[in-house]
């Protein structure tokens, strides 16, 4: 049996609402908060990045796992805002968690699907019997242009699952991709902010490839939609992930303890991970999961979960994807926002 | 910090790692190289995830890596296992620490050497 042996999560603690990035460019609050479904999202503090947030995940994934790091034999990371360009993400955090030196690091990059990428890795070296646990991380401090859609969602956070033979919380019972060439998105080397294209991101983009990862991942399994308890689709704003959920067959009620991108925004590379988190934080054993990952230009990693007895033992031992959403909550107008997101050109 | 350095002292920063004392007992954060007692045989410990805030001050004029914080809190914390960390104590507003109350230590960011150096990873706190 090859699954999750620990997984946890980690979301900062500053937000800032839809109304106020409405109200800094001029747009109708209340038309975004309909259109997009979103309320408020995570902002990173100043002295928190990709590498910060990925720690506090797999700590809290450690927490649940109860194994010694040591026995971590490979750590990925997977996101669109490594904060180096040459040096590893991965090396850090490994050294943070006591896992170095006899371990594989690599760091992941595919827009917002780098996390599960992450994930179809590690699970696949201990299907391959190359070690006893893998550490595969999905974290983002997400880019947005200012004035630009994507600064509705755009938020921080991340989750990580270790993976292994043993102490299984959620055994992975099969694996889906589907892959094409799409410039649906995309940021160049040395640019501070993606570009997208615009409606070109939906039916050609996210539909295509969720529906695709979807159908292939049902097909191949032999599974259908009612035999599942949850969904997970990754969640660039609020109505994409219920429309797609809808067109796979699946009803709300499935949707929504993953469905956090209304309090979170979208946490790209930690997104449908972190709805993955939340969904672990309910669910009963015997259970199914479906995880549906989308990463502009484009792809989606599908995975079929079924829960252990196991969770009922390990859920209380970390924080709780939902306790981190909705309690502590520190609001920022937007000129903190723009202060704490580098958006302010400073003097050296 | 020099590149060196910084990594010198990464298991501290990183991990919380104390050295205690193997003839006394005495627990030191940041490790030593010799005790009080006069003891150079020191084992690893780790400074426990929580604490509790025994004192603290407030920064408001800050050198310069940290002008763009202030106000921020600085406090010497008690971990539950009785080793005193100096720490900035985060997330949060100077009006809402007291003496007291729990904390958690975290991964952070100290600083960094301007827009092209390295990145300073080490502990903080956060009220819990």
């Amino acid at each position: 049996m090859v699954g999750i042996v620990g997984y946890g999560s980690y979301l900062p603690r500053f937000r800032i609402k839809v109304d106020e990035i409405a109200k800094q460019w001029g747009r109708d609050a209340d038309a975004v908060r309909r259109g997009l479904l979103l309320k408020e999202k995570t902002v990173p503090a100043q002295d928190e990045d990709t590498i910060t947030i990925s720690v506090e995940a797999a700590r809290n994934a450690l927490r649940r796992a109860d194994i010694n790091p040591v026995d971590i034999g490979a750590v990925y990371v997977g996101s669109e805002s490594h904060p180096y360009a040459v040096k590893p993400s991965g090396t850090v955090v490994a050294e943070a968690l006591g896992i170095v030196p006899e371990v594989h690091i690599a760091d992941y990059e595919f827009a917002c699907k780098a996390g599960t990428e992450a994930m179809f890795v590690a699970y696949s070296l201990i299907k391959a019997d190359q070690m006893k646990y893998a550490l595969a991380i999905g974290a983002d401090t997400s880019q947005g242009a200012p004035g630009d859609a994507l600064e509705f969602s755009a938020s921080a956070g991340g989750s990580a699952f270790i993976f292994g033979k043993e102490k299984i919380v959620a055994e992975l019972l099969h694996t889906y991709s589907y892959t094409t060439d799409t410039p649906d998105f995309w940021r160049r080397e040395g640019a501070f902010y993606p570009l997208h294209g615009g409606r070109f991101t939906g039916q050609p983009a996210y539909f295509k490839h969720i529906l695709g990862a979807g159908q292939g991942i049902l097909k191949k399994s032999g599974l259908k939609a009612s035999d599942f308890t949850y969904a997970i689709f990754h969640m660039p704003n609020g109505k994409f992930p219920l429309t797609v959920g809808k067109k796979l067959g699946f009803n709300k009620e499935q949707l929504e303890p993953g469905w956090i991108v209304p309090l979170m925004g979208n946490t790209y590379s930690g997104s449908s991970p972190t709805g993955f988190s939340a969904t672990l934080d309910v669910a009963k054993p015997g259970e199914m999961i479906l995880l549906v990952s989308f990463g502009s230009g484009a792809g989606s990693d599908a995975f079929v979960f079924k829960v252990t007895e196991r969770i009922d033992e390990v859920r209380d031992k970390a924080e709780k994807v939902r306790d981190m959403l909705e309690t502590n909550r520190i609001y920022l107008d937007y000129g903190q926002y723009a202060k704490f997101r580098g958006k302010i050109i400073m003097n050296d | 910090m020099p590149s060196p350095r910084y990594h010198r002292e990464m298991p501290q920063r990183y991990r919380l790692e104390a050295g205690k004392c193997n003839t006394c007992g005495h627990v030191a954060f940041p490790p030593r190289m010799v005790c009080n007692c006069g003891c150079r045989d020191f084992k690893d410990e780790r400074v426990s995830d929580f604490g509790k805030i025994l004192t603290f001050t407030t920064i408001r004029v800050a050198p310069k890596d940290f002008e763009t914080q202030v106000p921020y809190s600085v406090a010497i914390v008690e971990s539950d296992n009785g080793v005193r960390v100096t720490t900035q104590v985060v997330d949060c507003r100077p009006e809402d620490i007291k003496i007291g109350k729990k904390v958690k230590f975290v991964f952070r960011k100290m600083y960094t050497e301007g827009h092209t150096g390295i990145i300073c990873y080490g502990y903080k706190a956060v009220l819990v």
